[in-house]
């Protein structure tokens, strides 16, 4: 029988060390909704969204409640619009009218996102998707709680670079667009290599082609825990804290599964997968780059940080594998630098730069996240840094993926203000050579071959 | 049977394990097992129950407790057994 010393254990996790079940995403399948006349869509789409999601806030409230586990989101994320909204959108405009029912239907069910404002176009793009991507500025800039993401390149496609060159350009004007908000429409854009269909976690999550008519995904987090569990053997060797990392992960892990499968089972809606990742916040104590320092580094960025990342990241999965039925989405450590304030404490000492976060994107779950850049940043420049970030997906068969705000009006010394759990950030210099050349030459990177590993 | 666990924490003072017992006896809710500590003068309990002949929901068990707890000046939580079973057993 569980003693009191466990249970001490579970709830000094969670009241001290910010243990939590990050969010429960439903995912649900807009197929069926497809119509060519926009109104009649639009209704399909607020009607399916809303007659399956509109048990679950509350839902995630009873679990909480009865498990004593705080569920800090839930979410929806749907089939990617490009492919829903095809038939009934001639216009960029058209698009942004679909963006704006599925604000409304967030609205009406409380859930504080919705993904899917999506197109997949690792190797073309179809008038639809280009549409849906020339719309995202616009839809980004009406919409509160609509998530929006590409795909631009796959290890078995390659990476579409017409694409990346559009996308350069509609980072840019997103920014433009929500400038009033310190550009914050770019923090809910990302571009993707490699997108997982079942990742639950925005602002990259959408429900894939492959997936059933709905399915529950639950991300869990626990930073803190980690960070905990590891000053406890400060100076011991590598064996030890590897063994260490992965019981936490495991423990973590566990807690998501649980929620997970009631979830599942109270909805009836079939249980997906556990996306067992580290997701920091801005609040103190719920940070990646700390376990990074409690590893041994002074700051986030000094050498030995991509070393003690790709432990890291391998330890969560190693330990969380065996912890749940089900394991997907992107799955290890995030490291957004808004949302973490030791690796805004890192970038304000001067010790991160958006180089080594390039190198730490090899090894860690996704990619560049909420990175702050001067808003001069040409377009073409972003467009260079999603090709970089895209390649490191493509030839290292992994997920990686750009979330980059370029903050219209201010430049590197100042800082910028998201609010909430997308926090706050110094704007980082970037690499000011050209690639203007390299991004307008059009066409595709071929897909890299697979033997020869070397 | 549907186990649940309580805790209690908080400053010790008389009558808190008279408290809570009452409130779970008059809810017809079973106490399987009790253990208690002190630690740095602040008591620490552990209660595993049986609430499957309560009427009430659980929630509402929870809400009440919670503030039962308010009125002694503790700290009352309770939660369904599975969350500690998952994490520490495999």
């Amino acid at each position: 029988m569980i003693n009191i010393f466990e249970v001490a254990e579970t709830n000094q996790m969670i009241e001290k060390e910010n243990l939590d079940v990050r969010t429960i995403t439903l995912g649900i399948s807009l197929l069926d909704c497809m119509d060519s006349n926009l109104e009649r869509l639009k209704e399909k789409l607020y009607g399916k969204i809303y007659e399956a999601a509109k048990d679950l806030v509350k839902t995630g409230e009873e679990i909480s409640k009865e498990f004593g586990i705080p569920i800090v989101n839930k979410r929806i994320s749907v089939t990617p619009i490009a492919l829903v909204g095809g038939a009934a959108c001639s216009s960029a405009e058209d698009f942004a009218e679909i963006a704006k029912t599925l604000d409304k239907a967030a609205h009406e069910v409380g859930v504080n996102f919705i993904g899917g404002y999506s197109a997949l176009v690792s190797k073309g793009m179809t008038e639809a998707d280009r549409l849906l991507i020339e719309s995202i500025p616009l839809a980004l800039s009406v919409t509160e709680r609509v998530c929006s993401s590409v795909n631009l390149g796959s290890t078995r496609t390659g990476i579409n670079m017409d694409a990346v060159k559009l996308m350069g350009e509609t980072v840019k004007k997103t920014a433009e667009y929500t400038k009033d908000a310190d550009s914050l429409g770019c923090a809910k854009l990302v571009v993707f290599c490699n997108a997982p269909d079942d990742n639950p976690f925005m602002a990259g999550a959408f429900h894939g082609v492959t997936e059933s008519d709905r399915v529950i995904n639950v991300g869990v987090s626990g930073p803190g825990v980690v960070k905990t569990a590891l000053s406890k053997v400060r100076g011991e060797n590598f064996e030890v804290l590897c063994e260490t990392i992965k019981k936490t992960a495991f423990k973590v892990t566990r807690v998501g599964q649980l929620v997970a499968k009631e979830a599942s089972k109270r909805m009836g809606v079939p249980f997906g997968i556990v996306d067992l990742s580290l997701a920091p916040t801005p609040a103190i104590g719920d940070s990646v780059a700390d376990i990074l320092c409690e590893i041994g580094l002074e700051y986030a960025g000094a050498p030995g940080t991509t070393a003690a990342l790709a432990l890291l990241n391998d330890q969560v999965k190693k330990g969380g594998v065996m912890a749940s039925s089900y394991v997907g989405g992107l799955s290890g450590a995030f490291i957004p630098v808004s949302e973490d304030q030791g690796m805004i404490d890192a970038v304000a000492a001067g010790a991160l730069t958006l180089e080594k976060l390039e190198a730490m994107t090899c090894v860690c779950s996704v990619g560049l996240d909420m990175i702050a850049v001067p808003g001069d940043t040409k377009a073409t420049t972003i467009s260079g840094i999603i090709a970089d970030e895209m390649a490191i997906g493509m030839v290292n068969q992994k997920t990686t993926a750009v979330r980059i705000v370029p903050v219209i009006g201010k430049g590197v010394g100042e800082s910028v203000e998201f609010g909430g759990l997308l926090g706050h950030a110094p704007i980082i210099p970037v690499n000011g050579f050209s690639c203007d050349a390299f991004v307008n030459r059009g066409g595709r990177i071929p897909a890299p071959i697979h033997s020869f590993k070397n | 049977m549907k186990k649940t666990i309580i805790t209690v924490v908080g400053k010790d003072t008389v009558g808190i394990i008279a408290r809570v017992c009452t409130y779970l006896a008059e809810n017809k809710i079973n106490i399987l097992d009790i253990s208690q500590t002190i630690v740095q003068g602040y008591f620490n309990m552990m209660m595993i129950v049986d609430m499957c002949r309560t009427e009430k929901h659980f929630g509402d068990i929870a809400d009440e407790l919670d503030k039962l707890g308010e009125e002694i000046g503790v700290i009352i939580k309770c939660q369904k057994e599975e969350i500690f079973d998952k994490m520490h057993r495999i």
